[in-house]
């Protein structure tokens, strides 16, 4: 019964498809670039259940369950990864997440325009400065006879190896990413700041608020939706952000607190060529990645009703 | 804002200006001290302090060495290579992309969408994707800089969103003219968008300019290596052929520490110069992005 009613549908969906024919030939290039360069790497991800090796390819390689998996799992590596990249990012969301948001409230009360413009433009500066430099001028800065330890000694201190001392790895990690994009940050939320209807400061200083009740009642609520959106979305990142700057400046001696799960991948993977391995710890990151994802846009709906979906 | 201020609001407008003073500052420095020490005499600056207010003895005499230095030069011709045509096929998959998103007519379109918007949230890895460039054919080839990464999602999304904005009567009048789509993008789209344009094409450029990390998995030929490999073996793995090819020098160490900050110098000027234009344009790209969220 429902053949009759079916065809015609589908005939209709393909004169429709028929009559806007150009587009789908404008879309093909780019459905047939993400279905290369974004899906073919996520189904490459076969061989982390695969003993591969490149003269046997994909198919022929012979499969092994989730031997890789739990050898990672096992290795004495693995909790040191895992912590180094929690922790790395537990930085991050702790210094390096509200950097901005305060930097963008303290421009928000400053009276004068040009004042306000002139941080603002210079403080963008570093985020347009890559990352090879950037961590070029970390080494260089950071080193005994380095421009930082000239400033601690006029300080009357004593010079540090920044670089050499596990202890300090996290720190000044985080520092330089603040240092780099903290002003970039802030960007979103003075839009957002913007767009808070001044009848509402108005009001609240007409109910008496000083200037700490109206940053409080006023201001904070109404940014709110933009903090929890760039929260989910850092979140999103979080096991796969920095190694690219890492990889840069950690050395065998900050191992124990710099190696995190990316950079562990890039050494197994592309130095020593163990692909099936390091697939198969990517994947891993991957998918830990997704999930708190998925939970954090979860937590977002149920606490303030907004997430990314 | 409004009538007598209170002291303790005076005193916080104090502190906000410090606070912002001293943090400025600490963004402006680092980039003053690298022009600053690569313009001083690298000899007199490797013996005194490191701490500049002014550079120490003014001397050119690195950037002559980084001039002569010839990696530095094919780095930078395959940076702009990579830059330029990087940017032109970014672009026209961008726009290509987000127009066809934008038909209502579209069939599927929610669905290809989300094709789309999953790959911002869960990604292949770095080991499947340098295999699959591998089985491509593409490693160590120039167009392994050009073609992986080439559409990147958000700026599709800014794109969009934009396109999303234009009112469809505009195009009702194409269309009863008997327009294709290839003209309604060309005549009706893309002269409306021309600033969005300007904020991603800017987006792609900046970010191919200063990105090291494919070019490191997938390049091996030295002579195809972008400008900041060169700089990545100059700064990070202290290489000092530039130095010592030149011939013996008082003081190597001297020279070798000084040529990395005009070679910084160097790589860096083309973004910095360009920098007041594209940070007004940055601005109003991430604008237009945050409309969306």
């Amino acid at each position: 019964m429902t053949q009759p009613a079916v065809a015609p549908r589908r005939r209709s969906i393909l004169r429709q498809m028929a009559k806007h024919r150009q587009v789908y030939v404008i879309l093909l290039p780019v459905l047939l670039f993400y279905l290369i360069f974004n899906y073919g790497p996520m189904f490459g991800n076969v061989i982390a259940f695969q003993r591969y090796s490149i003269t046997r390819g994909i198919l022929k390689s012979p499969f092994v369950g989730l031997a890789h998996f739990r050898s990672f799992l096992k290795n004495y590596t693995f909790w040191r990864l895992l912590r180094n990249t929690v922790m790395i990012n537990l930085y991050g969301l702790i210094f390096g997440f509200p950097a901005p948001i305060i930097l963008a409230l303290l421009l928000n009360e400053l009276r004068g325009a040009r004042f306000k413009r002139t941080v603002q433009t210079l403080t963008y500066m570093p985020y347009f400065i890559s990352t090879v430099v950037v961590s070029g001028l970390m080494v260089d800065f950071l080193s005994t006879r380095g421009m930082i330890n000239e400033i601690v000694k006029i300080f009357g201190g004593q010079p540090v190896q920044f670089l050499v001392r596990p202890e300090l790895f996290w720190g000044v990690y985080t520092a330089s990413e603040v240092w780099q994009g903290v002003g970039w940050g802030s960007i979103i939320y003075l839009s957002a700041l913007s767009g808070i209807d001044q009848e509402l400061y108005e009001a609240s200083a007409i109910d008496g608020a000083n200037r700490a009740g109206r940053l409080w009642h006023v201001t904070l609520p109404g940014i709110l939706g933009t903090i929890m959106i760039m929260l989910i979305l850092r979140i999103g990142q979080m096991l796969s952000l920095g190694y690219e700057k890492i990889l840069l400046i950690y050395s065998t001696t900050v191992y124990s607190t710099a190696d995190v799960i990316s950079t562990y991948v890039y050494r197994k993977g592309l130095l020593d060529q163990d692909f099936s391995y390091s697939t198969a710890v990517g994947l891993f990151n991957s998918v830990v990645n997704f999930v708190l994802l998925l939970s954090a846009n979860k937590l977002s709906r149920s606490a303030t009703g907004g997430g990314l979906w | 804002m409004i009538g007598k201020r209170s002291t303790g609001s005076a005193v916080f407008d104090a502190a906000n200006y410090a606070i912002l003073t001293a943090l400025v500052i600490v963004c402006v420095y680092p980039v003053y001290y690298v022009v600053a020490a690569s313009v001083s005499n690298p000899v007199a600056l490797y013996r005194g302090s490191k701490f500049l207010l002014w550079p120490r003895e003014f001397s050119l005499a690195t950037y002559k060495l980084v001039f002569q230095y010839p990696a530095i030069w094919t780095g930078y011709a395959n940076t702009l290579l990579y830059v330029g045509a990087g940017v032109a096929i970014s672009l026209a998959l961008t726009v290509c992309g987000a127009f066809g998103l934008s038909r209502s007519y579209l069939i599927g379109r929610v669905a290809i969408t989300m094709f789309i918007v999953f790959t911002m949230y869960f990604s292949g890895g770095m080991i499947p994707s340098f295999l699959l460039i591998r089985s491509l054919g593409m490693y160590d080839s120039r167009w392994a800089m050009l073609l992986p990464g080439a559409v990147s999602t958000f700026n599709l999304i800014i794109m969009l969103t934009y396109f999303r904005g234009i009112p469809e009567s505009l195009e009702e009048a194409a269309k009863i003219d008997g327009a294709s789509e290839y003209r309604i993008l060309c005549t009706v789209y893309l002269p409306l968008c021309a600033p969005v344009l300007a904020v991603i094409a800017l987006y792609y450029a900046v970010a191919k300019w200063n990105s090291y990390f494919q070019a490191l998995i997938y390049l091996r030929s030295r002579t195809s290596y972008p400008l900041q490999l060169i700089l990545r073996e100059i700064l990070i793995q202290n290489d000092q052929s530039m130095v010592s090819g030149g011939g013996a020098y008082d003081g190597l160490e001297a020279y070798a520490q000084n040529v990395k900050y005009a070679s910084i110098v160097v790589a860096t000027v083309p973004i910095l110069t360009m920098y007041p234009f594209l940070q007004k344009y940055f601005v109003k790209g991430i604008m237009i992005g945050a409309v969306k969220g």
